[in-house]
């Protein structure tokens, strides 16, 4: 697992309070891990703070899965 | 360049020692009303906290929790029968406040963004209801049980001053606050209660995630500032500090910014970077 996946999970874990092995690449924050609309807002701005990446709105809107954030924030990593 | 300011946190002390507030809008622990409280706290003042719906208090309540508070009551400030139930129910617990913090706004996402002029009719009335009259009937009520020497305090932006792009409707409610804050200063004064309100300049919070663009903002901010650089929550906790205890005692109907001097400047810094939106 890449480093960026392992922060990723995390920070997920923390943020939601759920279990670990809940928070596989495939997982819906609001369907699998019981995220509340604020919930992936305030996911999407932890991870900017974690990672010192920009994640626009029109960006954050597409990031439904642990699998979409972990893909947007390696590719403006590597940008 | 610093991006923002380092710790600016004071020693904990006394100054708010015996005194009691309510803080109205905390959403998370980024909440510009979370900063103002926790600097409160750390002077010894007590605190209750509204929330709105669930998704907002089970966020409030480990914070209220974390500086000794169980004090907590719902409030839709729509709602002028919640209002009553808040104010009575401190009443109830605590006799008389000294002070209350109003950071509530809201106005529909859909209109921060294109051409005011387009702003319908019931998106207009919405954001003045919520982010303007709620700090008049907060006020109001909170002015009945408070004691002399209290202190009213609100929330606003440059918006309200000057044009800034995508803040459309949220600029002229906040217009509308700054000026109910002068109204309402002269209508307590006499009652030894201060109104004023915080114009900070942009702080990455949950309600800012609404605002177009905003990343650029505070870019624009860091660099075209006076001092180069954004404000911290922390910085705005303790301004606010200020305005809820008897340092301030001898100010109201005053708008006051906490912006690293930007309010004041006329002109893009000549040493800053072209900047476009990303």
């Amino acid at each position: 697992m890449s480093e960026v996946a392992d922060k990723v999970k995390k920070i997920v874990v923390e943020h939601l309070g759920v279990e670990e092995s809940k928070v596989t690449e495939t997982a819906s924050f609001i369907d699998d891990l019981g995220a509340d609309s604020l919930d992936t807002v305030e996911l999407v701005m932890a991870f900017e703070e974690a990672f010192g990446v920009e994640i626009p709105d029109d960006a954050a809107e597409k990031i439904g899965t642990v699998k979409d954030a972990i893909d947007f924030i390696e590719k403006q990593k590597a940008a | 360049m610093p991006e923002e300011a380092t710790s600016t946190t004071p020693a904990a002390g006394t100054l708010m020692q015996g005194r009691r507030g309510l803080i109205m809008g905390v959403a998370n622990h980024r909440s510009i009303a979370w900063a103002i409280a926790q600097a409160c706290a750390a002077q010894g003042a007590e605190l209750a906290f509204t929330f709105q719906g669930e998704a907002l208090e089970k966020r409030v309540r480990p914070l209220a929790a974390s500086i000794g508070s169980d004090f907590l009551l719902p409030c839709d400030v729509s709602s002028d029968e919640q209002m009553d139930e808040v104010f009575a129910a401190l009443e109830q617990r605590w006799g008389k406040i000294d002070f209350l913090v109003h950071a509530i706004g809201f106005a529909n996402k859909e209109y921060l963004r294109g051409r005011y002029l387009d702003t319908p009719r019931d998106a207009f009335l919405q954001a003045m209801d919520i982010s303007c009259y709620s700090f008049v009937a907060t006020g109001r009520r909170a002015a009945a049980i408070m004691n002399p020497g209290g202190s009213l305090l609100t929330l606003s932006y440059l918006g309200a001053e000057r044009w800034i792009p995508h803040y459309n409707v949220m600029g002229v409610a906040k217009a509308a606050l700054e000026a109910s804050v002068r109204y309402m200063a002269a209508d307590l004064g006499a009652d030894g209660i201060r109104v004023n309100a915080i114009s900070a300049g942009p702080i990455k919070t949950l309600a800012a995630s609404g605002i177009g663009d905003f990343s650029y903002m505070l870019k624009w901010n860091q660099y075209n500032s006076m001092m180069r650089r954004n404000v911290g929550l922390e910085e705005v906790g303790n301004s606010g500090l200020y305005f809820v205890s008897p340092l301030s005692s001898g100010v109201t109907g005053e708008v006051h910014h906490v912006d690293s001097g930007y309010h004041a400047v006329g002109m893009k810094h000549p040493d800053a970077p072209d900047m476009t939106v990303e």
